[in-house]
């Protein structure tokens, strides 16, 4: 039985490498998971890693910690392209969660309605996975596998977020759909990056949807179809086809919304938005909003 | 080192460092709580969903249940009891003002949210407010006072001592009716110093916790109980049903009394418990209840009541697994109804829903001598008494009931929760016993809102006048009796709504079946009855090609008019003119949506109306309250309050009706009780009965007190009293008399003058056809909601809501006005999101309750009709503050898309799919 709660990195992943842990940053998922049941006697503490809690910007990523806060990404100063991550930060539970839940935590948790997820998805976001001898770096998509799922060995820690500079250009915009304002686990929710060209015409598209498959997932055909249309919200808007644009998704019917419903509402908030990531992409300088 | 030690740790709060003995992982709520003694801050969840645990880490709030000890170390935290130094911070004295606590269970965590947000930002606006408090849950106050609360703690800054001293001069009123009076048990609540069930520690208790069925319905046997104990060192006990000394079976109805404490051989609903653990508090939190020696059968689980009366009856004397069957039937509603110019028909399903109060049950035992003493929350003291008594083989007298404050009730604390599990552990083993439930345990063990499957028509002659109505409702009960028969009882009286109906048939079965004990909640089947009842109206309006308010004023009951039971309410009915209080921002609201509708896309506006009525006390049941008072030697008036407050207002409305009787200010009063042994009975805190009831047994017992002591000083009626010290003077004109209190005899209770009051509301049985007088009085309600519908994805944004309630007599219109927001609250979570499934969302993330998000600007209109047999004119309030909000909140959305909903809640996509359009 120990509680360990190391001072560095090299710390850390030296006991990851000697053996196993429950992994405790904002314990905002390791508490919740435990009411009325014992408390884990093999706590790995990472709240003590100063070096996962920066945000650095080397010349090719902008990279977050994976000890980084909601609350922080909320504060910091980042390029417009980062606001639907910051609207999705202001989503994840109310302020006492904000200031405690990490992006490392909502990424390794793995949760279909992780708030996080379709945000970073169109950033084209990287993860960066160490263990004492090892360091690579996935797609985040080739990171979180499933339900609770991910592509983590049991000797690594997820250290960074990396955004690549190239993606985090044009508006984005991020959309969730709950049944209550605050406090709430999704029924849907999208997150949507423009880029436009310089006639004025997309060049980039990213959209991506969360609560509605085991995983938030990317929708290529849609964003294929975008690609060279001009920057007209309505017109963009009106683009998502039901028919031909989501067979990525695969809803289920919950306590919180039919399936069905959930096929509709996503299509919904896609058009809403592209809209309004488009009508951002006139506004570059409202990240701090 | 990086190897974080069991203990000892060090951690700074409220500026002083100190030291706890706690392993590194312990969550900080339970460190401040278990450890350091700091009771001000609140379990409601260990999970991050309600808020009640939020403490400042380095002046940022945080849930205390999610920080483990470790990361508090070497960080400042600050907890409610650092906010007031002397005397009350200005947000502590503007929550007391503002009447922002009721239950008081959440204020420690909103004052916390609201004490980070006010250093940066002194005066927030509404929405910053609202940011910054959304991650606490409040289930009494409607969220509308905290607000304004925390918006304008700015006016009092500086000027704290000031406010509270105005708050306070008011005790002196010599006529404290009326008054905007805060809460006389108010200070604890917003000081954290207030003590609930889980605050009640006795040295040296064992703490319990419970074994509970994890299936519907399921056979079961222990294995090796013995070797368990042994395997867990600090465990000192295991207790099953074999351990009862009493009779196990207990029921809030004597006569259906059919649910054991702990069950026999066979559970009948998820979460029932079967055996109790109990030792050392360490060693009973780190059991793993998953290996405790039981082997469970599952058998088929009857979850439908359509399936359950055709199958196997739950408990072999009700087959059909009928419990109970209401009936209230007048003239021949089959003809005028065949006859009728206008009829509509239609039919409603709604969910089970949780009271999802942010107190868990929990409380502590202990034997006083003789006598078995517990403290725990809960609405029924009296009812708590003998119930326990039965079920532990004890004389009601060998046992002695003390209400610690109770964190939001509503309904479900009116049945045994904790009370005779603790009281088996402390009686058997004599030591005291504590427990406080999970929030998971909360929500399977306890009692719901009854599901219900209605239908009903109406209809109405060619004039608009309503001839008729026919209701059927099947109520889902779950496995337990508890307030079933109530319902079944109630339903029938009431689903006529408070209109002229010469022709109706109400029937109501409350069916068994394997799901949760569905009991009291606010209304007892009421709101169900009126969501599909005022729904109808509506459309009846329509048919009539009338509006919905005139078409209501219409056909409301009038003074002299006879209700569906053959009452006649001679006097004090105030329906209609609740209606009219409604009638100028009805004409507003429905130009304001129209205007809206003209120029909108997917977002539609609409305005819905409903009424509501409320029978107050128990239906044709005896329901007494007994209330006494005394005046010491020193001067003091001692009021016997046994009607427990909730958070509704009992002490302070009781207290007023008291002062105002006796014509002695309320800063001469003590207060005595709730408690068994203290306390005459005054009833359960039930059926929107205790400012009526109890209000006028207090006025009673004060009236007598009063006429004791001017017959004593020999002065006529109308002589002022007042209090120097202990010398009591009396004067009538220019006599003038001063007794000096000191120097007379005393009772055995220390009372020179003493007084005692019972008050049984006249009602009389209904008979075969359900005719007769079921309450002594009613109570009234209309009112007005505005929203808009985003018809592109179902989604119901609320914008006003304007609440018409009669109340007689407002003896208190802030408590009044928080009754009122309150159950607003509730009744927009019946509406819109609430739907309790076992096995499914015992928590808090998945059963939603509004957030402050959710409550839009309430305004009051507290409309006085007297009531000449309550206390001064009141009226009972509580209930009938919800029972118009379900259907108002459903006919604004019929108004705005055309969707006829008819299943509650109206989730997004129930709304989606019942518009007209409908894409779904």
């Amino acid at each position: 039985m120990a509680y360990v709660r190391p001072q560095t990195l090299d710390e850390a992943l030296g006991l990851m490498a000697s053996g196993r842990w429950t992994q405790l940053a904002g314990g905002t998922d390791v508490f919740p998971a435990r009411a009325g049941k014992p408390l884990p006697d093999d706590v790995l503490d990472l709240g003590a890693l100063g070096e996962l809690e920066r945000i650095e910007e080397p010349p090719e990523y902008w990279a977050i910690g994976a000890g980084v806060t909601w609350a922080a990404i909320q504060r910091a100063k980042l390029p417009p392209a980062f606001f639907a991550l910051q609207a999705a930060a202001r989503e994840v539970g109310a302020v006492q969660v904000q200031n405690r839940a990490t992006l490392g935590g909502n990424l390794c948790n793995a949760s279909p309605a992780a708030d996080g997820v379709p945000a970073l998805l169109v950033l084209d976001a990287e993860v960066e996975l160490r263990s004492r001898s090892v360091a690579r770096r996935l797609r985040l998509e080739e990171f979180i596998l499933g339900n609770r799922r991910t592509a983590r060995r049991p000797d690594e820690l997820l250290t960074r977020i990396l955004v690549p500079k190239a993606s985090a250009s044009g508006g984005t915009a991020f959309q969730k759909l709950g049944a209550r304002r605050y406090l709430v686990i999704s029924i849907a929710m999208c997150a949507a990056r423009l880029a436009l060209d310089e006639g004025g015409r997309v060049s980039h598209a990213a959209v991506a949807v969360g609560a509605c498959s085991p995983v938030a997932q990317r929708l290529p055909a849609l964003e294929r179809d975008l690609l060279g249309r001009p920057a007209h919200r309505e017109a963009l808007a009106a683009l998502p086809d039901p028919a031909r644009h989501f067979a990525e998704l695969s809803p289920i019917g919950d306590v919180r919304a039919a399936a069905s419903y959930r096929r509709v509402a996503a299509a919904e908030i896609v058009r809403r938005a592209l809209a309004e990531a488009a009508g951002r992409l006139d506004a570059p300088c409202s990240a701090a909003a | 080192m990086n190897v974080v030690p069991a203990f000892p740790a060090e951690i700074e709060v409220n500026g002083a460092r100190l030291g706890v003995r706690a392993p590194p992982v312990a969550r900080l709520s339970s460190v401040l709580r278990d450890e350091l003694g700091l009771l001000g801050t609140k379990v409601g969840c260990d999970a991050g969903d309600c808020g009640s645990c939020t403490v400042l880490l380095d002046g940022e709030p945080v849930c205390a249940c999610l920080v483990p000890l470790a990361q508090a170390t070497g960080r400042k935290v600050e907890t409610v009891e650092g906010l007031a130094q002397v005397r009350l911070s200005a947000l502590q004295a503007s929550f007391h003002h503002h009447g922002a606590a009721q239950c008081g269970i959440c204020t420690p965590g909103f004052l916390m949210a609201a004490s980070a947000l006010l250093a940066k930002n002194p005066r927030p606006s509404e929405t910053q407010a609202r940011e910054a408090l959304a991650g606490v849950l409040c289930r009494c106050t409607g969220y509308r006072k905290i607000l304004r609360a925390v918006t304008e703690a700015w006016r009092l800054d500086g000027l704290a001592a000031g406010s509270a001293a105005q708050d306070f001069a008011l005790l002196a009123h010599p006529s404290p009716i009326g008054l905007f009076l805060p809460r006389l048990d108010g200070v604890a609540k917003v000081t954290g110093t207030e003590k609930f069930g889980a605050d009640v520690l006795m040295p040296g208790a064992l703490f319990v916790r419970a074994i509970r069925s994890p299936h519907h319905h399921a056979r079961f046997r222990f294995g090796d109980l013995d070797a368990f104990g042994r395997a867990h060192p600090g465990l000192e006990r295991v207790f099953t049903a074999r351990d009862i000394p009493g009779e196990n079976r207990f029921g809030v109805i004597p006569a259906f009394a059919d649910q054991p404490a702990l069950a026999e051989s066979v559970a009948r609903f998820r979460g029932e418990a079967v055996a109790l653990v109990a030792g050392e508090r360490r060693a009973v939190e780190a059991l793993d209840l998953e290996t405790f020696p039981v082997t469970w059968e599952k058998l088929p689980a009857l979850l439908d009541t359509d399936e359950a009366e055709a199958a196997p009856a739950l408990h072999a004397e009700r087959p059909g697994n009928l419990l109970v069957r209401g009936l209230v039937a007048r003239g021949a509603p089959g003809t005028a109804l065949a006859e009728a110019a206008f009829t509509v028909e239609g039919a409603l399903e709604t969910s089970f829903v949780e009271h999802a109060y942010i107190e868990p049950e929990a409380g502590c035992a202990w034997m006083e001598g003789d006598t078995l003493a517990i403290a725990a929350c809960t609405q029924a003291p009296f009812m708590d008494r003998d119930e326990t008594a039965k079920v532990l083989g004890l004389s009601p007298e060998r046992v002695r009931i003390i209400p610690t404050a109770t964190g939001g009730g509503f309904g479900s604390k009116l049945d045994l929760s904790v009370q005779p599990l603790i009281g088996l552990v402390a009686l058997l083993t004599g030591r005291p016993a504590a427990l406080a439930f999970s929030r998971a345990e909360s929500m399977m063990a306890t009692t719901k809102r009854h599901p219900a499957r209605l239908r009903a028509r109406i209809g109405a002659d060619a004039d608009g006048r309503l001839v008729g109505m026919a209701f059927e409702g099947k109520f889902d009960t779950g496995a337990y009796a508890s307030w079933g028969p109530t319902v079944a009882n109630r339903v029938p009286v009431h689903a006529s709504g408070p209109y002229r109906t010469p022709h109706y048939r109400a029937e109501a079965a409350a069916i068994h079946t394997h799901g949760p004990v569905a009991g009291a909640f606010r209304g007892f089947g009421v709101p169900q009855a009126a969501a599909l009842g005022e729904t109808l109206m509506d459309r009846l309006a329509d048919a009539c090609g009338m509006d919905a308010l005139e078409f209501r004023l219409l056909n409301a009951l009038r003074d002299g008019d006879q209700t569906v039971t053959g009452q006649t309410l001679s006097v004090g009915v105030g329906v209609r003119a609740c209606l009219d209080a409604l009638r100028p921002h009805w004409t507003r609201a429905r130009a304001g949506a129209e205007a809206f509708n003209q120029t909108a896309g997917v977002v539609r506006r609409g305005a819905g109306l409903a009424v509501g009525w409320y029978g107050c006390g128990n239906t044709s049941l005896p329901n007494p309250s007994t209330i006494k008072i005394g005046l010491t030697a020193e001067g003091r008036v001692v009021l016997h309050q046994g009607a427990v407050d909730i958070g509704q207002g009992s002490n302070t409305a009781i207290a007023q009706i008291a002062s105002e009787a006796l014509g002695l200010p309320l800063d001469r009063f003590g207060l005595v009780g709730a408690d068994t042994a203290l306390t005459p009975d005054a009833g359960k805190t039930s059926a929107s009965r205790q400012t009526f009831v109890s209000g006028r047994a207090a006025e009673a017992a004060t009236k007598k007190l009063r006429e004791k002591i001017l017959r004593w000083a020999n002065v006529g009626q109308n002589a002022e009293l007042a209090l120097d010290g202990a010398c009591l003077e009396l004067r009538e004109g220019d006599a003038f008399r001063r007794l000096d209190l000191a120097g007379m005899a005393r009772d055995a209770e220390g009372y020179v003058f003493a007084a005692q009051a019972t008050f049984d509301p006249p009602t009389s049985p209904l008979d075969e056809n359900g005719q007769g007088v079921p309450y002594a009085m009613y109570g009234f309600g209309a009112q007005l909601v505005e929203l808009e519908v985003d018809t592109a994805l179902g989604t119901v944004n609320l914008l006003k809501v304007t609440a018409a309630h009669d109340v007689g007599r407002a003896v208190n219109p802030l408590l009044a006005e928080g009754q009122v927001e309150g159950g607003i609250a509730q009744g927009i979570g019946m509406a819109l999101m609430e739907e309790y499934v076992p096995g499914r969302t015992e928590n808090l993330h998945d059963y939603l309750i509004p957030t402050i998000g959710d409550v839009p600007e309430i305004e009051t209109i507290l409309v006085e009709v007297p009531d000449p047999i309550g206390p001064f004119g009141a009226k009972g309030l509580g209930e009938h503050t919800l029972i118009p909000t379900a259907p108002a909140i459903l006919n604004a959305i019929r108004r705005a898309t055309g969707a006829v909903l008819t299943r509650l809640p109206a989730t997004p996509d129930r709304v989606l799919a019942a518009l007209p359009t409908a894409r779904a």
